[in-house]
């Protein structure tokens, strides 16, 4: 039974709340979170939306099985720390799915509100719980299993490393992960900014770990410090998880794409987001100075987004997206497209770079384009970008960040020649068990399936944590 | 926390570290390198590895101070740490028998020249070395050099030591001489490896060089460090740092390491001023180059 006093008809009356957000002209010169989250009575006010149906859609919508009527009940009963609980039940880091999940693909998109009207805004109470808790200091840590006396190594800390190393540990199974770069986090601290995923959100959630009892050593580069073999061997560890994500910059491949100025995306984000090269001088870590430049990010994805918005809050006079295709294909979410547009970010849709120019030093100058028109879909069903003939021109840019996507990294794979990967370079793993073709030796988030999301990563973490659990108790 | 055991200058601003750091130790190969950062708020440098002592745990870089970082870590003593080290990272170099190799290094590059040297030494090869410097106090390592090359040459630019001109004259005239390498290894500045590259291709001569582009993460994330060596991108950190020196594109490479200038001239100025804000103690010349016992373990 729902402790909600309202008939459907009434709880449909009521609006969809907005997000408080930061004034565009104000955070697209700041690095401060854009959302500001909803305070408890629009929290409250928004949870009576919920119809507490039957079949609740919105719980197949969502990768991980979030039971969301459930915690919206909780909400509704005032209980926010029980309705955060129920959420860990399968989430291990709601503050970061409540912000950075594609829900209106995924919960939202299911949402059989949003059939006649806008769906509950499950992404904006999912964050608010998991911030009340965190801001009440009261996070409810799981139970954990007696000691198995087995151990797991968990090579990378992203999402998908992360909440296997979550489940893994509650089982009672000793587990340490390996993490190349000097934090924990993967993408949501080098990749995501701060304006949208606060890093201090992504240390708490490590830290929660850490008292779980997950062992974190960074600066361990699995392939070159250790390798696999050397783990399931002298190391005395009983399984592998390999979760090192799609971390390896795809480049144009077009002439001038060495010049200065042009960067990868994951460069750029790096040295802001890792690096804090925005606060350079007090940071030693350098970047290209944007203040005054004119700026272009190509891409149309979440990435490339993120880019572009770094890029004008480092001070750059224009900051444009470059896409090949229209505004309809582009991956991005739409709520970032709409908060990027607030702030001043310019849109060169079906826009192809074919060049970098440069001068007589080797600096970026500008970037020669041809116009793109769509033809026939393609394979991804999305309709195929074709050149105009004669329609080049010079975009006079002085920085291009370059944000069409990434492949695996080879690192673990080329030091394990017995792991099987596809021709992407991705690693081959059992879609349920993901267990790869090296035995005792699992896999999974971006560096199987290739960039896709927080929560599917955290989805591969958790079934691969299943499948190691089975795996460590058929071996006694 | 890597503990530095120990911490001797080489050279003015060329200092020796030897560091703990026990799993880098046992698998590191000559041609290959670690990245620190310093402190909490410092930036990622690459560093070769010079040495390692796989039953002591430690790592020996050398460290020439040419900007912020490198001036800071210069300062560092044994007992002090560094909070990150990473590595080792690179393919190591290759390693192979040719007969007579030529190892070339100019500056501080002679130090990231030396395991490769020692490695091409234990694989047979007759090693005949040639170290340049601007004056005699910058050569550095020519003990340890000398303990593993057949012959060892040492050129400097004002004339202060050895021979008076450039690495690539003494090359010129061991090719001209009659009995030409079958491979050389030229590490140091920019238009060093490119006049050395320039002098050995129209003898056909195998000629290797290692390459030192600007890094951040050093596991071929980023695409910063990519260089281009026959016409296609190579990611140096993990598909180098060593490169056939006749395919590769010196200009580019200069271009980008350029990159940065004017921001690591503030990181200077600024470092500077605030060393000079606290009363400055000079660790130069507190053990003297000569003095000192051997830092590097004998081969
Ligand atoms: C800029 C950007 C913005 C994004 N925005 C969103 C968004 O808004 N919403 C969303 O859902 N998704 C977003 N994504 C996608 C999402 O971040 C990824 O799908 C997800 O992080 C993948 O998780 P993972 O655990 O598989 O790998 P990653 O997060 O990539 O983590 C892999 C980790 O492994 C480490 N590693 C790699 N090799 C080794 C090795 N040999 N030894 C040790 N460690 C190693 C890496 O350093 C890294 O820390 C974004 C991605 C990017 C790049
Ligand atoms: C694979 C590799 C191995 C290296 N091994 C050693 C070593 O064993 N010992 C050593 O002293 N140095 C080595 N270097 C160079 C060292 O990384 C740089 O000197 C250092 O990053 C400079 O940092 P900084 O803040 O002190 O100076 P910065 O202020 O960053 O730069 C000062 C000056 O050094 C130049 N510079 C900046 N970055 C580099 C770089 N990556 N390579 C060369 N010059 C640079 C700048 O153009 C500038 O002129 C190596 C570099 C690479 C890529
Ligand atoms: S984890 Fe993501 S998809 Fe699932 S309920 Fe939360 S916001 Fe929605
Ligand atoms: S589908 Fe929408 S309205 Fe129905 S239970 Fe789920 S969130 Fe509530
Ligand atoms: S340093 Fe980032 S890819 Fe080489």
């Amino acid at each position: 039974m729902s402790s909600n006093p309202l008939p459907p008809k009434e709880r449909m009356k009521i609006p969809r709340q907005r997000m408080p957000e930061q004034a565009a002209g104000e955070r697209s010169h700041n690095f401060s979170e854009v959302n500001l989250g909803l305070a408890g009575t629009l929290a409250h006010q928004e949870a009576l939306r919920c119809l507490h149906c039957k079949s609740h859609h919105c719980f197949t919508g969502c990768p991980v099985g979030v039971k969301i009527k459930d915690f919206i009940e909780l909400i509704l009963q005032g209980d926010y720390l029980a309705a955060a609980a129920k959420i860990r039940e399968d989430n291990v880091l709601p503050a970061v799915t409540g912000r950075v999940c594609p829900q209106e693909e995924q919960c939202e998109g299911c949402c059989v509100l949003g059939k006649n009207g806008e769906p509950l805004a499950i992404g904006y109470l999912e964050r608010f719980v998991a911030d009340y808790e965190r801001q009440t200091g009261q996070v409810g840590l799981p139970a954990k299993a007696p000691a198995t006396g087995k151990r797991v190594a968990i090579i990378g800390s992203g999402p998908a490393g992360l909440s296997a190393a979550g489940d893994l540990v509650q089982r009672g199974h000793k587990v340490t992960v390996l993490e190349a770069l000097h934090e924990i986090g993967g993408v949501l601290i080098y990749g995501i900014p701060e304006f949208r995923l606060p890093k201090s959100i992504v240390r708490e959630e490590v830290d929660n770990l850490r008292r779980l009892g997950v062992e974190f050593r960074t600066n361990v580069v699995v392939g070159r410090t250790v390798t696999v073999d050397e783990l399931l061997g002298e190391k005395g560890y009983h399984a592998v998880f390999i979760a090192t994500g799609a971390g390896l910059p795809v480049f144009l491949n077009i002439p001038g794409e060495h010049l200065c100025g042009v960067y990868s995306a994951n460069e750029f984000l790096t040295r802001v987001n890792l690096m804090k090269a925005h606060e350079f001088p007090k940071y030693d870590q350098p970047i290209y100075d944007c203040r005054g430049k004119d700026v272009a990010v190509i891409g149309g994805g979440n990435t490339a987004l993120d880019a572009v918005r770094t890029a004008l809050r480092l001070g750059a006079k224009t900051a444009s997206i470059v896409y090949r295709r229209s505004e309809v294909e582009m991956p991005a979410r739409a709520e970032e497209v709409k908060h990027a547009r607030e702030e001043g970010v310019q849109f060169a849709m079906l826009t192809n770079p074919i060049e970098f120019l440069g001068d007589d030093k080797s600096w970026l100058t500008g970037m020669k384009c041809q116009r793109m028109e769509l033809g026939a879909p393609d394979k991804s069903g999305r309709r195929r970008p074709v050149a105009v003939a004669g329609s080049e021109f010079t975009m006079p840019i002085q920085v291009a960040i370059v944000a069409v996507g990434n492949r695996g990294n080879p690192l673990v794979q080329s030091a394990t020649p017995d792991i099987k990967t596809n021709p992407m370079g991705y690693i081959e793993a059992d879609p349920e068990t993901l267990l790869t073709s090296k035995p005792g030796v699992f896999a999974g988030g971006d560096i199987v399936t290739g960039g896709a999301t927080v929560i599917l990563a955290m989805g591969a973490g958790r079934r691969a944590a299943q499948a190691i659990d089975d795996y460590l108790r058929a071996a006694v | 926390m890597y503990k530095i055991v120990e911490a001797t200058f080489l050279a003015a601003d060329v200092k020796l570290l030897r560091l703990e750091a026990p799993e880098i130790a046992r698998k590191r190969q000559a041609g290959q390198f670690v990245i620190l950062r310093i402190h909490e708020h410092g930036e990622r440098i690459p560093l070769t590895i010079a040495d390692s002592d796989a039953r002591a745990g430690t790592i020996t870089i050398i460290v020439q101070g040419v900007g912020k970082t490198t001036k800071l870590l210069n300062t560092f003593e044994a007992g002090d740490a560094v909070p990150d080290v990473v590595g080792p990272l690179g393919r190591p170099s290759e390693i192979h028998y040719y007969g007579t190799v030529v190892v070339i290094g100019g500056g501080l590059g002679t130090a990231i020249a030396y395991p490769t040297a020692r490695a091409l030494k234990f694989a047979g090869n007759r090693v005949v070395s040639i170290l340049g410097a601007r004056t005699k106090s910058l050569v550095i390592l020519e003990d340890e050099m000398r303990a593993i090359s057949d012959e060892v040459h040492v050129t400097t630019d004002d004339g202060s030591y050895g021979e008076k001109g450039f690495v690539t004259d003494k090359l010129k005239a061991l090719i001209a001489g009659g009995s030409p390498p079958q491979f050389v290894l030229a590490i140091g500045p920019i238009p060093m490896m490119r006049a050395v590259s320039e002098a050995t291709r129209p003898h056909g001569i195998k000629t290797v060089v290692s390459l030192n582009p600007i890094m951040v993460d050093g596991t071929g994330m980023c695409g910063g460090c990519r260089v281009v060596v026959g016409g296609q991108t190579q990611f140096a950190c993990v598909d180098g740092p060593e490169f056939d020196a006749h395919q590769v594109d010196f200009a580019i490479l200069t271009a980008r390491n350029a990159m940065y200038r004017e921001a690591e001239r503030r990181a200077l100025e600024v470092f500077e001023r605030e060393q000079h804000a606290e009363p400055h103690v000079c660790r130069l010349g507190q053990v003297h180059p000569a003095a000192a016992p051997s830092p590097i373990s004998a081969p």
